[in-house]
């Protein structure tokens, strides 16, 4: 797929022939090419003023994530208060862009987050499966955002894309994107259930086709979650599809990403597949939890210039 | 016919290689024209004129791995290479010594015990090797009965730092000594200086990273510990300047203590100790020159102890 083809979209809402062509009409991923891109690119050296800059973007566009059964409400407000101020010892500290929790949640960290400027994201539509029926997902969409999400994580059946139903799932992300209203959509791709980069390629044009916001690679309750070469195959997806209709989507890498050394080899994957334009909060985002305390360490060595402790931060 | 006569008599060779070679080389030479098979070529013996040295280069000991040190760097020791240590060596030390410290700190006291034993097995068994490398034989004698000595604390420190208090109240009352957490050590030269601050520091259930002024001893010593029970991560040498890493030591937060026995310059111990008060450390300094030959007490071990009290209600 090359950036500068401007050929116009076919149309393809109503047609499950239309969209399974186009769909198996693009062009395979190489994967041994992916992967050594990808692994080439995590290789770059980021450091001094260059590395403060990154980890404090990184922290910016954190969603910082608390998805288990065992959530409480203390523990939403804590993460929802950290999320606001993420080191409490060093006001230059930004904020993270999100946090994301489950709906019954939401009215609990909009309390905290509410005209903050921090987003506040609820995963939707039976997560993490997305086997349930399509009102139970919508009425489970509907709630979440009357709750007070203005970010909404949706997960495709992956049961129906793996059977070839394309139509089906797109028909589902248009009507869930319709009951987000003003609300962004994310798209959960699960690209560890996806098995190749060609599916991965094929969901995320899907998904852009029906209308999401963001992409996103994983649920994090699987056993593999975000790796380098699909995001590499998400980015220059979005990017070919900006070039061919000029609508920005963003990207959002989740599960896995635990260090600070992770989360600059995707900067740096951005930087070199889609460039400056992605490099914001409002375009890519690491769902995360545990990446945030040591980006906050990796800070503090920066500011204090000794080795910081994981004693130091919070657990939450 | 002659190939099988000669395995057969390679099979039932005696255990002396020297034998063993004798008749390899008689059946192929009985072999050699008949069958094509060209004679084999009398095997050298090892000795001076034909043999290159094999000369040993002395690494780190991080995390029960023998690493070189991150930074490339070497310095020569009496005509031996050693790895020089570095801030990051340090760093990734301190990672290892957290890692394994929970599960050393909660294995049982005796298993600590036998553990310790076992390494004392270990080193009985090398002291040629420490002699070789300038060690007195009786140093390393004293060395092996100190670890002896430690070995047997394992199970019999917290009764004699810890037990029930008499309480006002209707409360069991109990004092148990725990394990400070990853404790730096600035090593003395001397063999049995090392032993001395590194076993009390390990039994109790702390794990060290040790900096070592003397590398050759202190590798042999890794050797030892790496081939005998002890996890990886309880115990972690570096060798180079103390001067240049113990800072890092000293200012890192996620160090508990600092043992400052074998700093011999007291505006360098001064400089550390003030550094550590940043974290809350405790500082271990030894007034004077300590005599490693005298009966070392308790202190060593009591000093890297911290105190839980239990209040426990009786009598409802």
């Amino acid at each position: 797929m090359t950036a500068t083809t401007t050929s116009r979209l076919p149309d393809l809402s109503g047609s499950a022939f239309n969209l399974r062509s186009f769909l198996h009409g693009l062009p395979g991923v190489d994967k041994v090419g992916v992967e050594a891109r990808a692994a080439a690119l995590g290789t770059r050296s980021v450091k001094t003023s260059a590395k403060a800059a990154a980890i404090d973007l990184a922290i910016r566009m954190v969603d910082l994530t608390t998805l288990e059964g065992a959530d409480t409400p203390g523990k939403v407000r804590a993460l929802s208060a950290k999320a606001l101020r993420p080191d409490p010892a060093d006001p230059t500290c930004p904020p993270v862009a999100a946090v994301c929790v489950y709906p019954a949640m939401v009215p609990v960290a909009a309390e905290v987050l509410r005209g903050t400027g921090v987003h506040l994201a609820s995963v939707a539509t039976a997560f993490p499966s997305g086997q349930a029926p399509l009102d139970v997902k919508l009425a489970d969409t509907r709630d979440a955002v009357a709750a007070g999400a203005d970010e909404i994580d949706m997960v495709i059946s992956r049961g129906a894309f793996l059977a070839g139903r394309y139509d089906h799932v797109y028909e589902e992300i248009v009507a869930v994107k319709e009951a987000c209203g003003s609300a962004h959509l994310k798209v959960i791709l699960e690209t560890g259930e996806l098995e190749t980069y060609d599916n991965v390629r094929r969901a995320s044009w899907l998904a852009m086709l029906a209308g999401a916001d963001f992409i996103k690679t994983s649920t994090g309750k699987v056993p593999v979650a975000a790796t380098l070469p699909v995001t590499l195959v998400m980015l220059e997806a979005v990017r070919d599809f900006r070039a061919r209709t000029g609508r920005q989507v963003g990207v959002k890498p989740a599960g896995g990403i635990r260090t600070t050394k992770d989360a600059i080899k995707y900067l740096v994957l951005i930087n070199e597949t889609v460039g400056d334009d992605w490099l914001d909060p409002d375009w890519f985002r690491f769902g995360a939890s545990s990446l945030l305390n040591d980006l906050l360490m990796q800070r503090t060595k920066l500011t204090t210039g000794h080795y910081a402790g994981p004693d130091y931060f919070t657990l939450d | 016919m002659p190939e099988s006569s000669s395995s057969r008599s390679r099979k039932s060779a005696p255990t002396s290689a020297g034998k063993a070679v004798a008749v390899r080389r008689s059946s192929a030479v009985r072999a050699g024209t008949t069958a094509g098979v060209p004679a084999v070529a009398p095997v050298t013996p090892p000795g001076p004129p034909g043999r290159l040295a094999v000369r040993k280069t002395y690494k780190l000991f991080i995390g029960g791995a023998f690493p070189r040190s991150e930074s490339g760097r070497t310095y020569l020791v009496d005509g031996d290479n050693a790895a020089l240590a570095s801030r990051k060596d340090a760093r990734d030390a301190v990672v290892a010594a957290r890692k394994a410290q929970p599960k050393w700190a909660g294995a049982t006291a005796y298993n600590r015990g036998q553990v310790l034993y076992r390494v004392a097995e270990m080193l009985e068994a090398r002291h040629a090797e420490f002699v070789a490398c300038g060690v007195p034989a009786a140093e390393v004698d004293a060395a092996v009965d100190r670890w002896v000595w430690y070995a047997g604390w394992a199970d019999k420190i917290a009764q004699v730092h810890g037990g029930a208090n008499p309480v006002a109240g209707p409360f069991f009352n109990i004092s148990a000594p725990e394990p400070t957490g990853v404790v730096g050590v600035v090593a003395p030269a001397s063999f049995l200086g090392l032993v001395s601050v590194i076993a009390p520091a390990i039994v109790t259930g702390n794990t060290v990273v040790v900096l070592a002024p003397a590398p050759q001893a202190a590798i042999i010593l890794a050797e030892v510990l790496a081939t005998s029970d002890m996890p990886g991560g309880v115990v972690n040498i570096l060798t180079g300047h103390p001067a240049e890493t113990a800072p890092w030591l000293a200012s890192h937060d996620d160090v508990n203590a600092l043992d400052l026995t074998g700093v011999t310059d007291p505006a360098l111990a001064a400089d550390l100790e003030r550094t550590a008060a940043g974290s809350l450390k405790r500082v271990v300094r030894p007034a004077g020159d300590p005599d490693f030959t005298a009966d070392p007490g308790l202190t060593p071990m009591t000093s890297l102890l911290e105190t839980k009290t239990v209040w426990h209600p009786k009598g409802f």
